[in-house]
């Protein structure tokens, strides 16, 4: 089976083109569809990398900490991520705390695990132990995970709590802010890349910046 | 550009995993694996039309239990009551956050509505191979999977509050099975945009395929 490294094929409608190496702010569209084909990239290696690490302490001070505290005649009450997503499973919805836990918090702690699994090794041009397994599990997380989604439902349940009882951010919101961010910035930077980067044979000079 | 190859034109092949282009010979071994990750190669998403449009039609079977069943229940100092999202909408409306109201209306009724006639327009398009609009068709899927996720927003806050208010026998919160329905509905309607092959839009009549600008 031959194959065609030189070539990309859009996603979106199978038009075919020859790849070029982007500057860090172009952008390529497919001329048929106009979907984006590649992007140039500012973030180089190092920097995805440490974001991506910087992600993982966020993750966990977003997990760890509560989001937020209310006080009720006298008394305080304070959940974190983790049991709101578990508040779910009480009575008959519990079904939807499987994918709600799912999106919110084991979703997004994959993607950094593996991300920071296969960059590691990237650095030095080598492939992770298990690396195809890895970039194929990270290109079918992405769709699920909807930090940016719970972040904006904590926000809402503050505005839906303060009219009923005393409503006190907790750190945990601001670290789910950051870590919106952040996911954003290292999930959504094109991964195909990391393939030539890390080819065994003809190592290519696409990726660094 | 005038005129662009299409891969199947060229008997190449694009792997979803890796982006990897390689030789078409699926019709020499009829199943093949991305030589560089692994992942099956398929020229066009396997049954793309018959399963998006299934999943499609669950999810709006479902977007009925999911609104007219209660998703919440509140008790206030002894004062017991059961709302549906639209109703959490009005509230919200009627206290004057309106802001809010619009937000939760947006994620909850009118995303998971546009998803359902956009889906649907694109799977009897798709279906006719209909030449139509074809780049506004594109558009409009990029659109549905890029905003379809944010209708977990209701379940998310129904998750905070539950959690939150918890002080019996007072006041408590508890989730209702709408919100499981409501769920369902979202992950749904997500599953079925990513069956549907949007390279399908372009497909249309075989001999109309070159007419791009």
């Amino acid at each position: 089976m031959r194959i065609f490294p030189d070539l990309a094929i859009c996603e979106q409608c199978d038009g075919v083109y020859r790849r070029l190496t982007l500057d860090s702010r172009e952008l390529a569209r497919c001329p048929i569809c106009d979907a984006v084909l590649a992007r140039g990239h500012r973030l180089g290696l190092d920097g995805w990398l440490s974001l991506t690490l910087t992600a993982a302490i966020v993750f966990v001070i977003a997990n760890v900490c509560p989001v937020i505290r209310i006080g009720f005649n006298g008394q305080h009450s304070e959940a974190t991520l983790w049991q709101a997503a578990l508040a779910l499973s009480q009575g008959a919805a519990a079904p939807i705390a499987i994918p709600t836990l799912l999106a919110v918090i084991i979703v997004p702690g994959l993607q950094i695990a593996l991300l920071a699994w296969v960059l590691i090794p990237a650095r030095s041009r080598q492939r992770a132990p298990g690396f195809e397994r890895a970039m194929r599990w990270l290109a079918a997380l992405r769709p699920w995970s909807m930090v940016e989604v719970a972040f904006l439902g904590i926000l809402v349940a503050v505005v839906k709590l303060t009219s009923l009882v005393e409503v006190a951010p907790g750190p945990g919101i601001w670290a789910t802010g950051l870590l919106m961010g952040l996911i954003t910035l290292i999930v959504n930077r094109d991964l195909h890349g990391l393939w030539d980067h890390t080819e065994p044979r003809t190592p290519s000079v696409a990726l660094v910046s | 550009m005038a005129t662009t190859a299409r891969a199947r034109d060229l008997g190449v092949i694009g792997c979803h995993g890796c982006g990897l282009v390689a030789e078409d010979t699926l019709d020499h071994t009829g199943s093949e694996a991305c030589p560089r990750c692994g992942t099956a190669l398929h020229r066009r998403r396997p049954d793309s039309l018959a399963r998006s449009a299934a999943l499609l039609l669950a999810a709006m079977i479902l977007y009925l239990p999911a609104n007219l069943l209660p998703v919440m229940y509140t008790n206030l100092l002894g004062n017991g009551s059961e709302s549906t999202i639209m109703q959490g909408v009005v509230e919200f409306w009627l206290s004057g956050s309106w802001g809010i109201a619009w937000v939760i209306f947006i994620a909850s009724v009118a995303v998971p509505c546009t998803k359902f006639l956009v889906l649907g327009l694109l799977l009897v398009t798709a279906w006719r191979g209909s030449n139509w609009a074809r780049r506004e068709r594109a558009r409009l899927y990029r659109l549905v999977e890029v905003v379809g996720y944010w209708s977990m927003l209701d379940v998310l806050v129904v998750a905070v509050v539950a959690a939150l208010v918890k002080f019996k026998p007072l006041s408590e919160v508890e989730p209702r099975v709408g919100i499981a329905y409501f769920g369902a509905v979202v992950i749904l309607t997500m599953l079925s945009a990513m069956s549907f092959d949007p390279r399908l839009i372009w497909d249309g009549k075989p001999s109309e395929d070159e007419d791009d600008e």
